[in-house]
């Protein structure tokens, strides 16, 4: 329910600059997950956002009005952490709480002894509880209100933590990779329930991780920050599919995206591994890199080949890994049959087709592609 | 041999010279037991007995508390003690947090000065703090033994070891609930220490209670002493000629941390050996 | 501000942006020095104040309630050293730390070592040899004044059943010092004790295995490979702190000998009492704290020179 806006948000640490010039806005009601390799900086703006970090330059809005300066309390925004971050020695009702006590009581209503005897502080307690009640029974923890979050299992430390970002009823809910600590099988389950909250709240929600499957599947859009800047922000797909960038392609796609050094040469087309292209660019020669994924590598004829030297088998598919002869590229395929897998040591010849390919120049930066014949694009890439 | 005998014999042997320390260990305590129960005429007897023939400990204590107002006085080292751990945690606890868990300007240079502070033995500072409270006009009173020792430059360090250690995500989450720094204190840190504190009052305590040199100095009203003043004044008054009900006041006076030491035993060792990491 | 965006029924809060936002631009920066004023106000005033002072006042001929004091320069020091008395505190304060710091460090040693052989009864006698260190030393002090009593103290007595006639031990000027000696070395050695049982506690298990796999079958062989090389961090550790807690003795001296029979147990902290709050010699007292402090602050750096050391092979 709120408006989120950066303006070249700067952040260093003594001299270390950490965020180097973040400008992003998140819409009301949106999903947005920050994504992007350990270190880049993504707590640290989630941080910004929420007050708890001063920003060394820049303007962080809430609907409209700058927040420089003011309180992460009255920012009213939420917060839920990887470590949960669950007071250990209150219950999971009194963690629930604290947001609301802070607020609605007054400081003489809060005195351990005296407060509670105030009736004001009683008829505020009854509020407190009955809206703690209604989204423990939507959370299902009405059950575990009274433990200590030692007597509970991480995914309910995890449900409390997020009904105590819920309670108060905040204009946006910061989540700092909260189901990193959870084991496999309950974060697919805790991803779909997250999503689903989203739907029911309609709440902005901004969603650090650096489990790119769970940004994938989650996110309205996906902002990639590397090194502090934000590379490429879009919808999932569109950034799955048209990566700006050689770290984003690379960051973004399990497995990842292969990468080979390819080469433009004179006349436009791209030369990868001494074959030619159906491809030009309009870009000078020189050095390039080609990236295509798994998926889009049909093994089985081609021009180009390689020897198996490890399957993986997940079950449903399997990815085949290639040395490539003549070069010490690795190289990753997808196969969707897993009763016909190669075997290891044996040579495989494979293609790809020419809209597969997304090239980037030696910087990194992706370079537009054009297939020679644009009727043809479904042909092979090859000459 | 066999190696099980071997064991056995070892086992005895460790019993045997243990038994032997430790009775070394307990004989003041027996013989202040001892002569604590004993009538006059059996204390000033050169035959040696422990056991005392007529058992007049009752008789000592009442005499002890008749000549010493001793409640008084376990009352006064209650008051200092309890007083003196309080505004130490008080004025610890907050600069312990800014230490562990805040970035300012200066911080480094406090800590530095927290650790440099640890050096200083408390007799060092003696002169000068009894003439700053001469100055003050606060000599002799509850104030000239507890104000000196408000701060526990020890504390400060202990417990930001301790801090340290809590999730900063924590803090944040407190912070994003609206709790005050100053909140964040005594509503999750002081929660979280528990342990530490509970180590670091045993300390507290223990070391003041039993403390003799600054009441010493500062104290001249009977009714202010504290315990081992007030045996010290006791001994000096009635040694030589009273052995029975002096013994008998210096089982009241050591009584109440034996007691606590005896019910909680880890926790008051864990306390102690804080002395070995100052 | 939080209060005004608390509604009823847990209706959405309106996001409330306080007016005065500008004047509290990151209230973060000033928190930190309100959360440290008071300890470093009694800091500064309890201890690095009256430190400061000491070692002033150590070079003022000032005496308490005197209207006024001047500089004398090196004149206390110079008193110092041309007086026998505290040459002699001096002398007995390093006896008495010569005999403590032995004797307790390895008594202390040797009861964990026993305690920690066995399994049984380790907790009643950790209990025990705990108790002299939790005992007012004072009440303690007066305790073995009346055991070391010439006539009906429990020493002497032992040492007639044998036939011995034993000294008045705290009246008599060859013995009295070694008494306090003994008292002192009681009430270290359960501290002493709890130290080393702290530190054998941490030898891992393994490495006693491997010692014996290695072939150190004999208790003294393990005890030699392993046991002594790995506690001799702590042994140091240990030394370094029983220097400095024997170096401030007081207790026992002030309430049982007065630093007699004719100074023979006169020890630093004794006269420094007696020159600063007996006589209210402030600054010739003061003068004779910053020796002690030189003591104490040179046995500190050694210790932290062996803490740095012990950290290597951690
Ligand atoms: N308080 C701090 N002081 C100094 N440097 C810091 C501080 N906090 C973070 N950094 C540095 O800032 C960089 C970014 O940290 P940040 O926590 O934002 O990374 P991240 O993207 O969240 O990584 P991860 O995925 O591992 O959580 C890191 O290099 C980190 O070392
Ligand atoms: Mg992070």
């Amino acid at each position: 329910m709120a408006r989120i806006e950066l303006k070249g948000i700067r952040k260093s640490f003594d001299a270390t600059e950490v965020l180097g010039g973040v400008d992003l806005t998140i819409e009301n009601g949106e999903f947005l997950s920050l994504v992007g390799p350990s270190g880049c900086g993504k707590s640290t703006l989630l941080r910004v956002i929420a007050g708890l970090e001063p920003q060394s330059a820049g303007e962080v809005t809430i609907d409209g009005s700058v927040v420089d300066g003011i309180r992460p309390s009255a920012r009213n925004l939420a917060m839920v952490f990887q470590s949960y971050a669950l007071y250990p020695h209150l219950s999971a009702f009194d963690n629930m709480a604290v947001p609301l006590r802070m607020r609605r009581l007054s400081t003489i209503e809060r005195l351990p002894l005296l407060g509670t005897i105030l009736p004001s502080r009683r008829r505020e307690e009854r509020t407190i509880r009955a809206d703690i009640e209604k989204i423990a029974a939507q959370l299902e923890i009405s059950h575990l209100l009274q433990r200590k979050p030692a007597q509970l299992s991480g995914g309910q430390r995890q449900r409390v933590a997020v009904g105590r970002a819920m309670v108060r009823q905040p204009v946006a809910f910061l989540f700092d990779e909260p189901l990193s600590n959870l084991d496999a099988k309950l974060r697919v389950h805790m991803r779909a329930e997250l999503a689903e909250l989203h739907r029911s709240l309609r709440s902005t929600f901004i969603y650090v991780t650096h489990d790119q499957a769970e940004a994938m599947t989650m996110s309205s859009r996906l902002a990639v920050m590397i090194a502090g800047e934000l590379v490429q922000v879009g919808r999932p797909a569109e950034i799955y599919d048209n990566p700006r960038d050689a770290r984003v392609a690379e960051f973004v796609g399990s497995p990842k995206i292969n990468m080979m050094p390819g080469r433009i040469r004179d006349d436009g087309r791209i030369e990868v591994f001494g074959h030619v292209l159906r491809l030009t660019s309009s870009q000078p020669s020189g050095n390039c890199r080609i990236g295509i994924r798994p998926e889009r590598i049909e093994l089985g004829g081609g021009p180009f080949s390689g020897a198996v030297v490890h399957v993986e088998n997940m079950g449903a598919e399997a990815f085949v890994h290639l040395g490539l002869n003549g070069a010490d590229a690795r190289l990753v395929a997808r196969v969707n049959d897993v009763r016909r897998l190669p075997d290891i040591g044996s040579h495989l010849s494979f293609n790809f087709a020419a809209d597969a390919v997304r090239a980037f120049n030696s910087a990194g930066k992706r370079i537009d592609v054009t297939a020679e014949q644009a009727e043809r694009i479904r042909e092979r890439a090859i000459v | 041999m066999t190696a099980l005998t071997k064991i056995s014999i070892w086992s005895m042997i460790r019993h045997v010279l243990l038994i032997a320390g430790a009775i070394v260990m307990l004989l003041p305590f027996v013989w202040m037991i001892s002569t604590a129960s004993k009538p006059p005429s059996e204390v000033f007897s050169s035959e040696l007995h422990l056991i005392p023939r007529h058992f007049a400990l009752w008789e000592n204590l009442q005499m002890a508390f008749a000549k010493a107002n001793l409640w008084r006085f376990l009352l006064n080292g209650v008051i200092v003690t309890v007083s003196i751990f309080v505004l130490q945690v008080l004025v610890a606890l907050p600069a312990a947090y800014a230490l562990a868990k805040l970035r300012f300007i200066g911080r480094n240079a406090l800590f530095a000065l927290v650790l440099f502070g640890i050096l200083i033995p408390p007799q060092a500072t003696a002169i000068p703090v009894f003439l700053l409270l001469h100055r003050l006009g606060v000599l002799d009173g509850y104030a000239a033994l507890v104000l000196p020792f408000t701060i526990s430059v020890f504390g400060i360090f202990l417990m930001r070891q301790f801090f340290r250690n809590v999730p900063d995500d924590l803090i944040d989450a407190a912070r994003m609930d609206g709790i005050s720094e100053f909140g964040i204190v005594w509503r999750v840190m002081l929660p979280a220490a528990i342990p530490a504190v509970t180590a670091f009052g045993i300390f507290s305590v223990v070391a003041h209670w039993n403390d003799y040199f600054w009441p010493l100095i500062v104290l001249n009203s009977e009714h202010l002493r504290t315990p081992p003043l007030a045996v010290a004044h006791f001994r000096n008054a009635e040694a030589g000629t009273n052995y029975g009900a002096l013994m008998a006041a210096a089982m009241v006076i050591i009584a109440p941390l034996l007691v606590a030491f005896l019910l909680a035993q880890r926790r008051f060792v864990e306390g102690i050996a804080l002395t070995g990491i100052k | 501000m939080s209060d005004n965006a608390a509604t009823i029924g847990g209706l959405a809060v309106p996001i409330s942006i306080p007016k005065r936002a500008a004047q509290r631009r990151n209230p973060l920066l000033l928190t930190p020095y309100g959360l440290v004023a008071p300890a470093l106000t009694l800091m500064l005033m309890m201890l690095l104040g009256p430190l400061a002072g000491v070692i002033a006042l150590s070079f003022t001929d000032y005496q308490l309630g005197a209207p006024s004091l001047s500089w004398i320069g090196l004149a206390n020091y110079h008193e110092m050293f041309g007086d026998r008395v505290f040459w002699t505190a001096l002398r007995n304060t390093l006896v008495y730390v010569g005999i403590v710091v032995p004797g307790a460090v390895s008594a202390g040693l040797a009861i964990a070592l026993l305690i920690q052989s066995g399994t049984s009864l380790r907790s009643l006698y950790r209990t025990i040899y705990f108790l002299p260190v939790m005992a007012t030393l004072i009440a303690m002090a007066v305790v073995w004044e009346f055991m070391l009593h010439p006539q009906f103290g429990l020493v002497n007595g032992v040492l007639r059943e044998f036939g011995i006639a034993g000294p008045s031990w705290l009246q008599d000027r060859s013995t009295a010092l070694y008494a306090l000696c003994a008292i002192g070395i009681w009430q270290a050695a359960g501290f002493n004790m709890v130290l080393f049982l702290a530190g054998l506690v941490s030898i891992p298990k393994q490495l006693y295995e491997a010692a014996e796999i290695d072939g150190a079958s004999s208790a003294w062989a393990r005890f030699r490979l392993v046991t002594w090389p790995l506690l001799r961090p702590v042994t140091t550790f240990v030394v370094v702190i029983s220097g400095i807690r024997s170096f401030q003795v007081f207790d026992t001296v002030h309430v049982l000998t007065k630093g007699g029979p004719s100074k023979s147990t006169e020890v630093l902290i004794h006269s420094m009492y007696t020159e600063g709050f007996e006589f209210f010699r402030s600054g010739y007292g003061a003068a004779l704290t910053v020796v002690f402090l030189g003591f104490i602050l040179l046995l500190t750096l050694i210790k932290s020179r062996l803490a740095d050391r012990g950290a290597q092979y951690a």
